[in-house]
């Protein structure tokens, strides 16, 4: 564990919260605390995962992809979870906790739209009430995924305000829960906000690298030599990353939203151009001028558009234990068409960046590595962007 | 020893006399740090005893609508750390006796440099910051530099406090900001909490003096709470007031003397700060 009693990640994380939502984070604590101990909680969280998101998840040998780059290259294929990404997994374990402490409505924050979808498929399964805080630009880009949050019962509310995209939709969120505190549970989408999410996020989130890890030894009788993920806030790469901390044979790699890149301060690169703050509840990694001002970021992917980075992802950075590329929108693109053509798997433009990443670095990966890309989600959100940018679909 | 600091002596004297603190909320430099100037004055000669600026902030996450667009006015004006220090530092040699508080997020002070926050903070002759995002588990990064500069860190409760509520009025300082409502600033029509009852607990913790704020928006909502505690802060209304100024196209001095009137309205009129003739 890296983190201490308070949430700490070395210097980040902490509990930076308003003081109507202090109580309730350490009610949250306690009682993720005693659900965590409790057998039956896990063994419950554990069936939804097989028989509802139907887990586990492959991890699929990409044998062309594998022959190209000169490695060999696993996927790990969230994408082919129940609502199509990795979200579900975090999802259904915090809609656990909110059913365990009495809630009886979720509210949830969302770029891509997945966190959203997943929060309202686990809201219908639960029969609780959902309302989904989205903003405008994401509304239009993943419009998609506002229709299915709707399908699945879930009220979507536009967020207009700064740039109208996930970190305003964050902060509405967050007002929104501290304005109807008593019975609404704020699901949290990424292994960020005031402690304990960060955590919970990662222990729910984690699946992801147990899975990789008992595969591996199983199969393989060895531990893969790395593992590739995208972060936006984090969570599947925290998931892919955190069962791995200690084996420092197994090099961690994360790619963060190069947008139009760094050099054009059109991007989304927290770790690699961004200093320490405190936003959202959290200290950490942010993208903000000389007076902690946040700057406006951008990416082609929804779901990385986000100005900072979890707490425990700023602390692997600082003690190097895992390193952090930015991966332009150009070279997600290029991935996003390589993967569909090589394997026949369209990912999420998030995880193309990952594959983008493990492309850009394949001079340094033998045909002895064993290299796991996590696959964080499905392409079909994205597929309308992808052709419209092309010019193939008007 | 350091002197005392006014948001003491301004208590005591307003206890002395049985009145109640009036604290308006403005963003400073909303539409512009001169007109901001100019609403400070007018709300100090109308009687306000403290004066609270809000520091504007891109993402006001804790803040209602009508905070969060004065926050993009003043911060389309240009608003930096540096010229809010400057109006406090004019404004606290004019009004030596009337207290200037910051409002701000964590952030701000952060990323500044704490140290060098708060030696500035001094040096402007502000006496008291509100860091709504500064708990107080994560207190120990600003109160030793708090302490060392003779600035109080007000602190929050509100409703949803429950135990914590004891430990935040038995270490506060200053006055206790008590948040009369749930959710973020702005206008209410009415309130979830029995006053009688959350302030009855509050005193059975502390007597410092206890301000209420969050939602109260016109004098008769004032004059209900401030039986149960000491003062009332009054934050969007105003704010809502400098921004019916700009719609209307008032000029600046026009926009300060509309918001002087409204402070009126909730004050009687009488200034307390005696270098105000
Ligand atoms: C498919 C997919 N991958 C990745 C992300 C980025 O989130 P995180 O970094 O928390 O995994 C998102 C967020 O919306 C997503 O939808």
């Amino acid at each position: 564990m890296t983190e201490n009693k308070k949430g700490r990640y070395g210097p980040y994380g902490g509990r930076y919260s308003g003081e109507t939502l202090m109580h309730a984070l350490f009610e949250l604590e306690k009682s993720y605390r005693e659900a965590h101990a409790d057998p039956a909680f896990r063994e419950e969280y554990a069936r939804l995962l097989r028989e509802y998101a139907g887990r586990p998840s492959l991890l699929y040998h990409a044998q062309r992809m594998s022959l190209d780059i000169g490695t060999t290259v696993y996927l790990k294929r969230e994408d082919l979870n129940h609502t199509g990404a990795h979200k579900i997994n975090n999802v259904l374990g915090q809609a656990l906790l909110a059913v365990r402490m009495g809630k009886k409505r979720l509210i949830a924050e969302t770029g891509a739209g997945q966190h959203g979808v997943a929060t309202a498929t686990a809201a219908a399964y639960f029969g609780l009430e959902c309302d989904v805080f989205m903003g405008k630009e994401d509304m239009i880009r993943q419009s998609l995924n506002v229709y299915r949050m709707e399908l699945l019962g879930a009220t979507v509310h536009e967020v207009t305000d700064g740039t109208a995209t996930l970190k305003d939709a964050t902060s509405e969120a967050l007002r929104e829960w501290s304005r109807r505190i008593d019975d609404t549970f704020y699901v949290i989408g990424s292994v960020v906000g005031p402690h304990p999410y960060p955590e919970i996020v990662r222990d729910f989130q984690r699946v992801i690298g147990d899975e990789i890890r008992a595969e591996m030894l199983e199969k393989h009788g060895r531990l893969p030599s790395v593992l590739i993920a995208c972060v936006g806030g984090g969570s599947n790469a925290m998931g892919t990353f955190y069962p791995f901390i200690g084996d420092a044979s197994v090099r961690l790699l994360a790619a963060e939203a190069g947008g139009e890149g760094v050099g054009s301060g059109r991007h989304a690169a927290s770790v690699t151009a961004g200093s320490t703050g405190v936003f959202h509840g959290m200290k950490s990694l942010f993208l903000q001028d000389d007076e902690g001002q946040i700057t406006p970021v951008y990416s082609i992917s929804a779901g990385m558009d986000y100005p900072g980075i979890g707490p425990e992802h700023a602390y692997l950075h600082d003690t190097g234990r895992a390193r952090y590329y930015p991966v332009t929108d150009q070279e997600a693109i290029d991935a996003f068409e390589y993967l569909s053509r090589m394997e026949g798997i369209i990912p999420a433009i998030e995880s193309a960046h990952a594959v983008a990443l493990l492309t850009k670095l394949r001079s340094e990966f033998t045909p002895d590595d064993f290299v796991v890309v996590t696959l964080s989600g499905r392409g079909d959100k994205d597929v309308e962007a992808i052709g419209r940018y092309r010019g193939k679909i008007n | 020893m350091r002197k005392d600091n006014i948001i003491d002596t301004t208590f005591k004297k307003l206890r002395a006399e049985g009145k109640k603190a009036f604290i308006p909320f403005v963003t400073a430099g909303d539409p512009d740090i001169e007109t901001t100037y100019r609403i400070a004055k007018e709300m100090i000669q109308n009687g306000a005893n403290l004066i609270e600026f809000g520091v504007p902030y891109s993402d006001p996450s804790m803040d209602g609508p009508v905070i969060m667009r004065a926050d993009k006015r003043a911060m389309d004006s240009g608003t930096r750390l540096r010229d809010i220090f400057d109006l406090v530092g004019k404004l606290s040699v004019e009004y030596p006796e009337t207290p200037f508080l910051l409002l701000l997020y964590f952030n701000s002070i952060f990323v500044y440099g704490v140290e060098r926050f708060f030696d500035a903070a001094e040096k402007a002759g502000i006496c008291g910051l509100i860091v709504p995002d500064l708990p107080l588990e994560e207190r120990a990064e600003a109160q030793p530099c708090a302490d060392a500069h003779g600035i109080y860190l007000i602190s929050m409760v509100t409703p949803t406090s429950e135990e914590r509520a004891e430990q935040i009025a038995t270490s506060a300082t200053g006055f206790l900001y008590c948040v009369t409502s749930l959710g973020v600033t702005g206008a209410r029509k009415s309130y979830a909490t029995s006053f009688a009852e959350y302030f009855s607990k509050l005193d059975s913790f502390s007597d410092i003096p206890k301000c209420a704020g969050f939602g109260i928006s016109d004098p008769e909502q004032k004059r209900k709470i401030e039986q149960y505690c000491d003062g009332t802060i009054v934050g969007s209304a105003i704010v809502r007031k400098v921004e019916q100024g700009i719609e209307a196209g008032l000029n600046s001095e026009e926009i300060a003397r509309s918001v002087g009137a409204f402070v009126r309205g909730f004050t009687g009129g009488k200034s307390n700060d005696p270098s105000v003739l």
